[in-house]
């Protein structure tokens, strides 16, 4: 495999690699073109094609001018709850995630097996089982249609994910290393803030990325839990894609679905090498 | 190992002060994961009970037996749902793992560029199954997509509209899955070639073995491990998916595109059939339990006979 005796293939292998990274593309490129294209000019023709008139004014249309159902303030307001449900919610799952991790792994306490082993069925209960008993635990403490409903969902569920790539990432770490440190009396949030922690930066940085890119994108809660002007961007993309009137919008929608998009694909484009690790770490679980 | 609890008291100091000193990191513990834990088995009890009871528009006691699993089950919606988790589950799967297996043995092939391509195909996984859903519908609309392109380029015979067709949209959604998640399966089996012992395949080579041979014989062997946990992975997401089907066809035409997480959704939140819908999403989890059930003996089979080794 790793043989120069493949060489007479070679071109194929090129060839091949190409057309996939081309049928990849596409659909990125196609709508980038067509969030500069003018609606009209897309009605004309078709969603695939090269802009005529640069159409740049899509992308203020989007963010802040088009009408979701009956407001007409753009994306923006919906990339705002986004980001205030995205973040609080990956900041708090992982932190407690590195507590919990480190407890389980390195600590250990009665009944941590059990715990823990419970905590990680999270991972394959699907969110169906789990949508009417939200539903009316977040009617009862007066959360439901708000930002920090959504919050306290994504951090309680996103702690299964977080547990196990931190436990995992700990469980390395040399008991030596604590031992030591308890017999210079040195305690549990001490150990963690002077030792743990220091040593936490790739995990952290998988984790961040990972729960990040989940909560961002997220739909079935989202669309479930939050009506009008508490919903998230997932949410406000599928209101958006309900035609009215037959008017034509694809222009500012595309541009509307770059915006959506960019914050997880920048986050990719950036921190790759540790999007991949979240991905390979979740799936072997 | 050490226990938190034995630890805690030291001679000379009094194990009530103790406690309460220790007290932040018990809370910091147990807290979230008991919450954690508390909230998966209690809200699978809840949702299961509710769907032994006859709610509708709310919750309410009572016991109605497997009536709403008969109704589900009998149900024109479910049984297309269900039909089409099948083809959709089976075709995106098989498909999805060859492209990634073709993609990881290309890119092992030194090639040049191996990271700009590995981060094409690996980057519709950052974004969201509704944009993914919303772009393809797009695409693939006969009306303004790659059919309207055809006929506009003067191919006027050119036909492509499988999203409006009832028989073929099911298939609309197996090309999304793919496009978005065979990067995950490229992954996964590139991880797995770079990880092959090299003297394996310096002795196939040696031994006359030509590359599409060693490939067969030698290397693709050692990737069956991870070609179970890509298909049970794979078979995860087919099982439960929403936002795609939601964002592409949303079940449509007709309800020719339905999948059991869209009748749940339907019943619980359209229908207000509490009952029915809790019972459509324990037939999900029952679903995922028999791919998951045998996987996890699967696992701990082969643990035990790696302990023994």
């Amino acid at each position: 495999m790793r043989d120069r005796s493949f060489a007479p293939s070679r071109a194929l292998i090129y060839l091949v690699v190409t057309l996939f990274a081309a049928a990849y593309l596409a659909p990125l490129v196609v709508v980038v073109l067509n969030s500069l294209r003018t609606n009209e000019e897309i009605a004309q023709s078709s969603m695939i094609g090269w802009p005529q008139h640069w159409a740049f004014g899509n992308y203020a249309m989007a963010w802040s001018g088009f009408c979701v159902a009956e407001t007409c303030a753009g994306i923006r307001p919906y990339m705002l709850n986004s980001a205030l449900i995205t973040i609080p919610a990956t900041i708090f799952s992982t932190l407690l995630g590195a507590v919990a991790g480190y407890a389980v792994s390195l600590w250990r306490f009665r009944g941590d097996t059990w715990i823990y082993g419970i905590v990680t069925l999270g991972l394959f209960l699907p969110q169906q089982m789990r949508l009417l008993p939200w539903t009316i635990v977040l009617r009862d403490i007066g959360l439901i249609n708000t930002l920090s409903g959504l919050v306290l969902i994504h951090t309680i569920q996103g702690l299964s994910f977080t547990v196990l790539f931190c436990r995992n990432y700990y469980v390395a770490i040399p008991h030596e290393l604590i031992r030591a440190a308890r017999i210079d009396g040195a305690g549990f949030f001490r150990i963690f803030w002077r030792i743990i922690l220091p040593l936490s930066a790739p995990i952290l940085i998988v984790t961040v990325i990972w729960q990040f890119t989940h909560i961002w994108n997220e739909f079935l809660y989202g669309v479930t839990f939050t009506t009008g002007q508490q919903q998230p961007v997932t949410a406000a993309l599928i209101a958006l894609s309900t035609p009215v009137a037959d008017i034509p919008k694809q222009g500012v929608q595309s541009a509307a679905v770059i915006i959506a998009a960019l914050p997880t694909l920048l986050i990719y484009l950036f921190g790759g090498r540790y999007f991949v690790r979240g991905l390979t770490a979740g799936a072997v679980k | 190992m050490t226990d938190i609890v034995s630890t805690a008291a030291r001679p000379g100091r009094p194990a009530t002060s103790e406690m309460v000193r220790r007290l932040p990191e018990f809370l910091m513990i147990w807290v979230p994961l008991l919450l954690s834990a508390a909230h998966l088995i209690s809200f699978s009890i809840w949702t299961i009970w509710i769907s032994f009871t006859p709610s509708t528009l709310v919750p309410v006691t009572g016991w109605v037996g497997l009536r709403n699993y008969n109704s589900v089950l009998a149900s024109r919606n479910w049984q297309i749902a269900f039909d089409n988790l099948l083809l959709f589950g089976t075709a995106f799967v098989l498909l999805s793992l060859t492209t990634g297996l073709l993609l990881a043995i290309l890119l092992d092939q030194r090639i040049r560029g191996e990271n700009v391509l590995r981060t094409i195909f690996l980057y519709p996984l950052a974004v969201s199954f509704v944009v993914t859903g919303t772009v393809w519908s797009w695409l693939l609309n006969p009306g303004i997509g790659i059919e309207k392109l055809a006929h506009d380029l003067g191919w006027t015979s050119f036909h492509f509209d499988w999203l409006v067709n009832r028989d073929m949209a099911i298939w609309t959604i197996v090309i999304a899955a793919i496009w978005q998640s065979s990067g995950f399966a490229m992954a996964l089996f590139l991880a797995g070639l770079r990880s092959v012992d090299s003297d394996i395949i310096k002795a196939a080579q040696i031994d006359g073995a030509g590359p599409v041979r060693t490939y067969w014989r030698v290397i693709l062997p050692t990737l069956w491990p991870i070609t179970v946990t890509v298909i049970v992975v794979q078979l995860q997401f087919a099982i439960s998916a929403f936002d795609l089907v939601r964002a592409l066809t949303n079940g449509g035409p007709g309800i020719a595109t339905q999948l059991p997480a869209l009748v749940v959704y339907d019943l619980m939140f359209q229908r207000s059939q509490l009952g029915r819908g809790a019972a459509a999403a324990v037939l999900m989890l029952l679903i995922l339990l028999a791919v998951l059930l045998p996987y996890a003996a699967w696992r701990y089979v082969r643990q035990r006979r790696a302990a023994h080794a």
